[in-house]
């Protein structure tokens, strides 16, 4: 009697349970389907009921967004910035970490101390001097040569993302290098083999997995970012990135009422992430997981 | 000696280049940041003049910053109480409990974490849009008469952003506590049970006490971070209107950029640096408890 009691209440407790998850999982998945959905809904299909299906795939919104709200160029940026912003993280970044972590020198321990002390500067304290000292840069520049080019530069805006990224990187590079025997390194000097090729063919492919982490991150928050790319892309006509295009589509949105080109452009900046996700989620959750905390 | 000059180059030329990046674009904004707030600034030319405490002592008397600090602090709690709360009960049944899908769940918990803060405005304003808005749809088909909630207006933005800054954060803690969880050996709750302790008993008697370390961390890392994210919600969202009633900290501070009031946004910077170190000490004292071990 007693048993079968608590088989009903454990039964219960199961069902409490499933709908608890399925209504957490429901407020996220229907909100995004939502916005896909409404991607292909044509401008007079807004008026009426939210939850009705598309009439049809009205492609014109993606043309819309992609030609007249110039979303394909913003894309273009998006691609280079993070790109470039990338390629310069790990040059930067990989040597550094190797040296701090393996070698022992004077000094050695000022920088790990500035590079963790760098893990608690949050980059949306500094955006404004950043771009005063930008923006002082091309006075300079355009008072003594004729030319400036720091502002509305697609590859500053990448080496500053590469910038305020290295202290997070540095730190888990570094405690992967940490672990690694110094056998390895001993083997290859003994082969011949200089400091440069031993990095470069020894230690780095092995730290293959971490690098993977990283680039996963690091492409998520710098395709991601705005605020960066807003204060130091600031002039009307240049170029922008994906995001601050999107902001900039919403708000015209609200005049002109151009709901499918919005929803459009929203799909357009999401995607990408939303495909990379599925094809390495498991790698992403154990990166997480790994590296511990994230800002 | 050869080879000890070669080391020397070598590792001058790996750390230079991280060093000098690092220090032009981070360590000296941030030496800036602290002496700009000292100084007052043309908005077009870079003549600075010194004075002193004086953008400290305008800030005091600035009734939309003292408002901005008070949203920063509300969204603070509030943010980091009920995503703690949820994020722990979550990960805690699917640790323990035997759930179809897990891995279906998780994956799907951890989707807003990937999307872009503007994405995820532009998201809950299809949610909370006037007129046929997700929510409203909703809440009128259980009232049985259209219903109108202005989501945008004065007293309600707040609460909105917070729910959005609550959806973006939850997966991501849930599956880091999921992790920690797994390591609690399974034994302690086989014997827990057996003494008679309920399910809601082991979450706090064993649950909790014994990821505290974890909790403890990321509480500090949190509140930290989620002085950040509220900038980045309400820049995006609302940009701080109606009337500044959704402005917080460093909303402020930027809108004082735009204004060209270069000295004064940095004060502002410098106050809630500083608030959000002390805000972080204060709960890392508060939550200390001795490590448990197992």
């Amino acid at each position: 009697m007693e048993l079968k009691e608590k088989h009903t209440s454990t039964k219960v407790y199961k069902a409490f349970i499933y709908v608890a998850l399925i209504t957490l999982a429901v407020t996220i998945v229907v909100p995004v389907a939502w916005v896909f959905m409404a991607s292909i809904k044509q401008n007079s299909e807004f008026y009426g009921n939210p939850w009705a299906l598309p009439l049809g795939f009205y492609w014109q919104n993606f043309v819309n967004a992609w030609n007249t709200a110039k979303m394909g160029d913003y894309m273009l940026n998006s691609v280079i910035v993070t790109a470039l912003a990338l390629i310069i993280l790990l040059v930067v970044a990989l040597p550094a970490a190797y040296c701090l972590s393996r070698f022992h020198f004077r000094g050695r321990k000022f920088f790990n101390v500035a590079f963790m002390a760098g893990l608690f500067i949050n980059v949306n304290y500094i955006v404004v001097p950043i771009f005063l000292m930008l923006r002082d840069g091309d006075t300079f520049l355009k008072n003594t040569f004729g030319f400036s080019f720091l502002l509305n530069n697609l590859v500053v805006l990448a080496i500053v993302y590469a910038a305020t990224a290295l202290p997070f990187t540095i730190y888990l590079l570094s405690g992967y290098f940490a672990t690694l025997p110094h056998d390895f390194e001993e083997a290859a000097y003994i082969d011949g083999a200089g400091y440069g090729k031993t990095m470069l063919k020894i230690i780095f492919p092995m730290a293959q997995p971490s690098i993977i982490t990283i680039i996963l991150f690091n492409f998520l928050s710098f395709w991601n970012e705005y605020i960066i790319s807003m204060t130091l892309m600031n002039s009307a006509t240049g170029g922008k990135t994906l995001p601050v295009g999107l902001l900039n589509l919403m708000q015209a949105q609200q005049s002109a009422a151009e709901y499918g080109t919005m929803y459009a452009g929203l799909v357009l900046v999401m995607l990408p992430t939303l495909i990379l996700y599925i094809c390495v989620q498991k790698k992403l959750i154990q990166g997480m997981t790994v590296g511990g905390l994230k800002g | 000696m050869r080879r000890n000059k070669g080391r020397s180059r070598f590792i001058v030329l790996c750390v230079a280049p991280a060093v000098i990046l690092f220090f032009i674009f981070m360590i000296l904004p941030t030496l800036n940041v602290f002496r700009m707030s000292l100084y007052e600034r043309g908005a077009y030319s870079p003549t600075e003049t010194f004075v002193g405490m004086g953008n400290f002592q305008a800030l005091a008397q600035d009734s939309l910053f003292i408002r901005s600090m008070q949203n920063t602090i509300l969204m603070v709690v509030v943010v980091t109480i009920i995503t703690f709360a949820l994020a722990l009960i979550f990960a805690s049944i699917l640790t323990h409990e035997k759930i179809k899908g897990t891995n279906l769940f998780r994956i799907i918990f951890y989707i807003p974490n990937i999307l872009s803060v503007v994405v995820i405005s532009g998201i809950f304003s299809a949610i909370y849009k006037p007129e046929n808005g997700m929510l409203n749809s909703i809440i009128s088909l259980f009232r049985g008469e259209t219903v109108t909630v202005l989501w945008k207006d004065a007293p309600l933005v707040v609460v909105s952003i917070i729910i959005a800054m609550i959806w973006q954060a939850i997966g991501y803690y849930m599956v880091m506590y999921m992790a920690s969880m797994a390591s609690v050996p399974e034994s302690l709750y086989e014997s827990a049970s057996l003494d008679g302790a309920g399910r809601i008993t082991q979450f706090f008697q064993i649950t909790i006490p014994l990821i505290w370390t974890n909790i403890r961390t990321t509480l500090t890392f949190f509140i930290i971070s989620t002085i950040n994210m509220a900038f980045l919600f309400v820049k995006a969202m609302t940009s701080g209107g109606p009337n500044g009633a959704s402005e917080v900290a460093l909303s402020y501070m930027y809108g004082q950029k735009d204004a060209g009031l270069y000295g004064y946004s940095m004060a502002i910077g410098v106050v809630v640096f500083l608030f959000s170190f002390l805000l972080s000490a204060m709960v890392n004292k508060a939550t200390k408890r001795e490590p448990l071990e197992f």
